[in-house]
């Protein structure tokens, strides 16, 4: 129950997007479509639920202070916290690789949709962003888990639902200045208004 | 006999150089320049959005995040612009990110040591300048073909760049979200103690809407138009 309260806070509370402004390079750049919009999403989820859980056992057993006691007890006083960043970013970089190489060798189908998309997503700020934010709150492997697949489905959702509107606005008058990105931001206020009625949810 | 070859051959060694450019010239300041306004990272080009906005609810935090990403941006173009002939190009990701972590773990040790509660204040968002898409961008875009000392002046444009942007919003955030600048009170000190607190400033959604209306004036004003 725990579990799926967390995945819940992350997918409708505290949405990557509206709550903390993380992946919205990408969230803004590639909501044009909701084709291409669903295909990202998919890689989003897909990446965090595999890379937080990853992340989670490099901190608990290389970089937390003393994480390394199980080498040998000398290794006990060693804090390599000032490592997490790099070490977290190269883990992502490097996942986002692996992942897109089995996709290809599994689903050529599913590569032909997601594959331009998956070396964008090393540097989407929602993935380092979860991997901190589970480090700073402490959870446990099975919540971290559950942590990644909620923030990735939040990315989802939202990044979708704005695809969708835009789609719909293509068609419209705009202002000149406000066109593209000024309209967008405003959407995504609205969007962030809405979401804000979930606040307060909890199973 | 032989000195005076030698100072004849160095004049027209000299000559056959280009001459020096000016430390600050016309070219040099346009690229500083260039991304206050009309290549603005934020407005124009929509890079680093994502840590443009959490920050900004007061302005000391926005501060802060303003200088270590121009330290980034300025120090990851010179290093990357100094081994640009080293790196081979399919692994070029990989070390663009090795150089930007080490920079922004430096930024996130010093804000540590010396200012603790503001490092405790911006959380992930140090660590998150990383994935910032300014500092990656103007990797790929000019610091990989570019001279170092040309790079670090782009650096520092877009840098400002950045930097304008996000005071500006939070500019707006503090002063109608919590009614004050800088953490003065600036309605109590006029004297208008019962000024109505807007919530929504306070809010991510207050970010959106003034980044939103900032771009919109923005465009309107250098007739930018998307397509």
């Amino acid at each position: 129950m725990e579990l799926f309260n967390i995945a819940l806070r992350g997918i409708f509370i505290d949405n990557m997007i509206f709550a903390y402004f993380l992946g919205m390079c990408s969230f803004l750049a590639v909501s044009k479509k909701v084709s291409t919009a669903f295909g990202l999403g998919i890689a989003v989820v897909f990446v965090l639920t595999i890379t937080v859980p990853v992340n989670w056992l490099l901190q608990e057993f290389v970089l937390k202070e003393g994480a390394l006691a199980w080498l040998d007890a000398s290794f006990a006083s060693v804090d390599l916290t000032f490592l997490q960043f790099i070490m977290f970013i190269a883990v992502i970089a490097s996942m986002v690789q692996l992942v897109e190489m089995v996709i290809e060798k599994v689903s050529p189908a599913l590569y032909g949709s997601l594959g331009i998309f998956l070396p964008l997503i090393a540097v989407n700020c929602a993935i380092l962003g979860s991997s901190l934010f589970m480090v700073q709150r402490d959870y446990t492997i099975m919540e971290a888990t559950s942590f990644g697949f909620g923030s990735g489905v939040g990315f989802f959702l939202a990044i979708v639902a704005l695809a969708a509107i835009r789609e719909k606005l293509k068609y419209s008058n705009v202002p000149g200045g406000l066109k593209g990105l000024g309209l967008t931001m405003l959407i995504t206020g609205l969007m962030g208004l809405a979401f804000k009625s979930f606040i307060g949810i909890a199973l | 006999m032989s000195a005076e070859a030698n100072v004849i051959e160095e004049i027209e060694v000299e000559e056959v150089k280009a001459p020096a450019e000016a430390l600050l010239s016309k070219r040099r300041r346009k690229v500083v320049t260039d991304p206050l306004v009309s290549e603005n990272p934020i407005t124009v080009q929509v890079l680093g959005i994502c840590s443009a906005l959490a920050v900004t609810v007061k302005m000391e935090p926005t501060l802060v995040m303003a200088i270590s990403v121009t330290f980034v941006v300025v120090f990851s173009n010179l290093s990357i612009s100094l081994i640009r002939n080293l790196i081979p190009n399919r692994v070029r990701i990989i070390v663009q990110l090795a150089v930007i972590a080490m920079l922004v773990t430096l930024v996130s040790e010093a804000l540590k040591a010396y200012y603790y509660d503001m490092f405790k204040m911006l959380s992930v968002f140090v660590g998150l300048i990383i994935t910032n898409c300014i500092v990656m961008g103007r990797l790929e875009a000019y610091a990989m073909g570019n001279k170092p000392y040309d790079s670090m002046l782009d650096g520092l444009g877009s840098g400002f760049g950045y930097a304008w942007i996000i005071l500006t919003v939070s500019f707006f955030r503090e002063l109608l979200g919590s009614g004050s600048v800088f953490g003065f009170k600036v309605f109590e000190a006029i004297g208008w103690d019962s000024f109505p607190k807007l919530g929504l400033m306070v809010d991510p959604v207050g970010a959106f809407v003034v980044l939103g209306i900032i771009i919109w004036v923005q465009r309107t004003k250098t007739g930018y138009v998307e397509h």
